[in-house]
């Protein structure tokens, strides 16, 4: 008898798959192990062997095709003897038989062309389709069309994190019902993974979960820690802050060899208490904290929050910096750095950097801010990028100072060099702005004196 | 073949579950036959559901006929004409059996006299007096029903000890009745008879009556019934029937293994039922049988190609409706219908038509705790409804079981006045998977005795605006 040859699953979450290549013709008899076509995922292609002998009827899906679901059949396997002509199978077009279903195509059509990665690997190193697919497909919800689903159907979705636009439903006209949303639950198949059944992207229309990690290793092979609530505020503020702000990134290299310099001349002159403790010691992010606070007050766009319908633009340069905790980070903020000296921001930061360790903060000193400083020069990273502090829209990230080859008047010379990274919400400030008012931190980083014009 | 022999669809049997079946299998352009023994309409409309229900309203009238007083009316020496009820009952029945019989003409359904035996594939022997004709059909339906079971030393005779059959037509009114088994049929009658003036026993093995019912309902159904004056025997088997001229003594055996004898005029025995699975040629077919049902999937398939299974034969729940149901779903699998759903059994309401009335669906409070859930459950009683007290029915209850996490409404289970009418509300909401929240925004008219299935589900929330 005539049998289909199915879409493969390749991975345990694979859904759907690019049918690469077709590696046997109509025509060809094939036998158990022959490779029949190269599939492929958003992570890999793999070959397809046949499972079964026989003679290749008829191929369904032709090679290139996308999307192609999972147990969709792709060609027509015959027996010896049978002929193309007998081969019962309507030509399985996709989208023609999400008809069937009815209202569920609607569903289906909102779904993002591009396949949400499926996995956090995958999503890690390619960050960008998300987001794009995101954006070029809004969700249903948005543009207006309905999904129909259960009241029930709805509840349990919404309490398990699935996205209801990401299924088809069984029900009466294509509608969801609680089956369709319970056999979506990807951590169904293990019950002590019963707790958080997606493990992101969960609310974003348009945009599938991602599947639960425990799927993708075997039990017994991690330790579980369970999440406390600084970590799931850090997953939620900055999925959220990554996910909606549009960020763009400007560089810039900062000769520090002046501040350096200063900054010697200012410590050795710190009044010493009785215990022979200085004063205070000022550090190179102290510098940083304070040019940024003036350069705000250069370019006040840039000290600025996006509302749906304006921009606030802040009369205070209340600055963050980011505090790195054993158990997470908090980016406690100095208010009106623009009106303190260095003496006191830099005794502020460590006075709330203590405070941040010992979980001792109050809201209010952590919430709002216009700008943030991220600093892992201490770790030796020379450049890296920082995720938007909301509602703020820049955040820069301060690499190492360290000894680097520049050219200066047509001669290589030896300074101390410092990149900066700015991460900036375009929405609100637009590329030229932030080259400016990077331009301007730079000039004040690498002559501290012109802070004081 | 003749070609007025060769169908796309014969159904075998003629009962609701059997003339739904060949009714829809026809309106999806299926040349279709159903084949009955007996009466269209089977047991249900002829000899069950619905000639009960003309007794039982009898009964309902003679007991309301004993409350003149409370309603300002006066009367005396109250008098029942047994033959005459009984008349009334097999009316009923022959104008609804006549009716199937129109609908059949209506829908160009053939109808054909006799007995089916399936006959190698896709054929149907059809003996009537004797005479067998052959049949053709692509698809064969099964829908042969069920019978009372009989346990042995307890037979029917047809005289002193009663199937429903002969319980439905008595000649002679019994003084005393001893009743075998607490399920929906033994009960009705229990009732029946009961409101009439008999003298009523109950035996029941399990610890309770009605024992597929909601415990606490059960518990309120045993208290009505024994104020009315039934004897209930819970945990009490009948070991002997010992019969007389016109009488019949019989041994109870309690759990604890202690014996009594009763003597009463006649005995019902509603022992449950089994399926009619013999001499339609199951076995030759292929036909797999487990107990006394076929063994089907989902959608009514038997595994053997092109006959189906539906109704009492294909397995509980007993009940005319469900049969209905499953009838439609394989007419619509076999027309090729898309998006055929199977039944979903925990939707399936259940009624009992004893009074006071039973209705449930879904899971028992006990059935829900023990999947594990975290429940939350909703009680009104009839006290607090402003139409019942007008009605004159105070007594009764409404309970609900939702699922506390999801709003999921689990079973409802209903004691008291019409609540056989009422059930279908929430299985309307059971089947539209609405939860607490929708029932609560729900709006139900005022005064009826609907505003308690509102308040049920409030009061599950500890919000019940009227108790």
């Amino acid at each position: 008898m005539a049998t289909n040859i199915l879409m493969p699953a390749l991975s345990p979450t694979m859904e759907e798959g690019k049918l690469a290549k077709w590696l046997v013709k109509e025509g060809d008899t094939v036998k158990s192990g022959t490779i029949l076509a190269e599939i492929e995922t958003d992570k890999a292609t793999m070959e397809f062997e046949a499972v079964d002998e026989g003679i290749i009827g008829k191929i369904l899906v032709p090679e290139g095709s996308e999307g192609v679901k999972v147990n969709a059949p792709i060609a027509v396997l015959l027996e010896e003897g049978e002929s193309a002509d007998a081969v019962p199978a309507a030509k399985p077009d996709i989208p023609a038989a999400m008809k069937d279903i009815g209202d569920a195509v609607k569903a289906e059509a909102n779904k993002p062309a591009v396949a949400p990665a499926p996995q956090p690997v995958a999503a890690a190193k390619a960050p960008a389709p998300q987001p794009v697919a995101a954006a070029k497909a809004p969700a249903p919800a948005e543009d207006g069309k309905r999904i129909f689903a259960s009241p029930l159907a709805r509840r349990i979705a919404a309490s398990k994190g699935i996205d209801l636009a990401s299924l088809s439903g069984s029900g009466p006209r294509g509608r969801i019902v609680k089956a369709d949303v319970e056999s979506a639950k990807p951590a169904a198949a293990r019950p002590a993974a019963a707790a958080p059944a997606a493990a992101g992207g969960a609310g974003i229309p348009g945009v599938a979960p991602l599947p639960d990690a425990r799927l993708l290793y075997p039990e017994g092979s991690y330790e579980e820690i369970p999440h406390d609530s600084m970590r799931k505020a850090i997953a939620k503020r900055l999925t959220s802050a990554k996910t909606l702000i549009p960020h763009y990134y400007l560089t810039v290299d900062c000769n520090l060899d002046a501040l350096m310099a200063v900054r010697e001349k200012m410590n050795a002159a710190a009044p010493k208490g009785k215990d022979k403790a200085p004063a205070y010691k000022l550090s190179v992010n102290d510098f940083i904290v304070k040019a940024s606070a003036m350069a705000l007050v250069k370019h006040p766009e840039v000290n600025a929050s996006w509302t749906d319908t304006a921009i606030l633009r802040h009369k205070n340069a209340d600055v963050g910096v980011a505090v790195a905790l054993d158990f997470g980070l908090i980016t406690p903020i100095v208010f009106k750095a623009e009106t303190k000296g260095l003496v006191q921001i830099s005794n502020e930061i460590k006075e709330l950097a203590a405070r941040a360790r010992e979980k001792k903060l109050k809201p209010s000193e952590y919430e709002g801010g216009g700008f943030s400083v991220s600093n892992l020069g201490m770790f030796g990273i020379k450049n890296f990028t920082s995720i938007i502090n909301p509602p703020q829209s820049c955040i820069i990230a301060v690499g190492a100072g360290e000894e680097r080859p520049i050219v200066k008047d047509g001669k290589i010379e030896v300074a101390t060099v410092m990149t900066v990274t700015m991460s900036a919400d375009h929405r609100v400030v637009d590329g030229s702005t932030g080259a400016r008012f990077l331009s301007t931190l730079k000039q004040f980083i690498e002559e501290p004196a012109s802070m004081l014009l | 073949m003749a070609d007025a022999n060769n169908f796309d669809v014969i159904v075998v049997g003629g009962g609701p579950g059997g003339y739904v079946c060949a009714i829809r299998a026809a309106q999806l352009g299926l040349k279709t036959a159903v084949v009955e023994r007996d009466k269209l309409g089977g047991i249900c409309l002829n000899w069950g559901c619905i000639p009960t229900k003309a007794l039982l309203r009898s009964s309902e009238i003679w007991h309301l006929m004993h409350r003149l007083n409370e309603f300002g009316f006066s009367g005396e020496n109250f008098k029942f004409d047994l033959a005459k009820i009984v008349a009334r009952s097999r009316a009923v029945s022959k104008q609804l059996s006549d009716g199937i019989g129109f609908l059949m003409k209506k829908h160009k359904v053939t109808v054909i006299a006799g007995e089916a035996t399936l006959a190698g594939k896709g054929k149907l022997s059809v003996t009537k007096d004797g005479k067998a004709t052959d049949y053709a059909a692509k698809n064969i339906v099964l829908a042969t029903g069920a019978r009372a079971r009989t346990l042995p030393g307890l037979e029917p005779d047809g005289k002193l000890v009663w199937t429903y059959r002969e319980a439905m037509v008595p000649e002679t009114f019994p003084k005393s009745l001893l009743v075998v088994g607490s399920g929906a049929i033994g009960i009705e009658f229990a009732s029946f008879y009961r409101t009439l003036g008999a003298e009523v026993t109950v035996v029941e093995v399990l610890d309770r009556v009605l024992p597929v019912e909601d415990e606490e309902i059960s518990a309120l159904a045993a208290k009505a019934f024994a104020k009315q004056g039934m004897k209930l025997k819970t945990g009490t088997t009948v070991t002997e029937l010992k019969k007389g001229a016109d009488n019949v003594t019989a041994t109870l055996k309690d759990k604890a293994g202690k014996t009594e004898q009763v003597t009463v005029d006649r005995v019902i025995l509603a022992m449950g039922i089994v399926g009619n699975v013999e001499n339609i040629g199951l076995e030759q077919a292929g036909v797999k049988v487990e107990k006394t049902h076929v063994v089907v999937g989902k959608y009514g398939e038997t595994g053997v190609d092109g006959v189906w299974a539906i109704g009492d034969l294909a397995g509980p729940p007993w009940l005319a409706h469900k049969a209905m149901h499953e009838g439609v779903i394989v007419a619509e699998k076999i027309a090729g219908v898309k998006g055929v759903h199977p039944l979903n059994t925990t939707n399936v309401p259940g009624c009992t038509y004893c009074w006071p009335q039973v209705a449930s669906v879904g899971l028992t409070e006990a059935k829900a705790k023990e999947s594990g859930r975290k429940i939350k459950v909703g009680k009104f009683p009839f006290i607090g409804n402003g139409k019942a007290i007008a009605l004159g029915e105070p007594e009764g209850l409404i309970k609900t079981v939702f699922d506390a996490e999801t709003g999921e409404l689990l079973g409802v289970h209903m004691i008291g006045a019409e609540v056989t009418e009422l059930i279908q509300g929430y299985v309307v909401a059971k089947t539209g998977e609405l939860t607490d929240k929708e029932l609560a925004h729900t709006i139900f008219p005022h005064p009826t005795l609907s505003e308690m299935m509102h308040e049920a589900v409030l009061a599950a929330d500890g919000a019940a605006l009227h108790i």
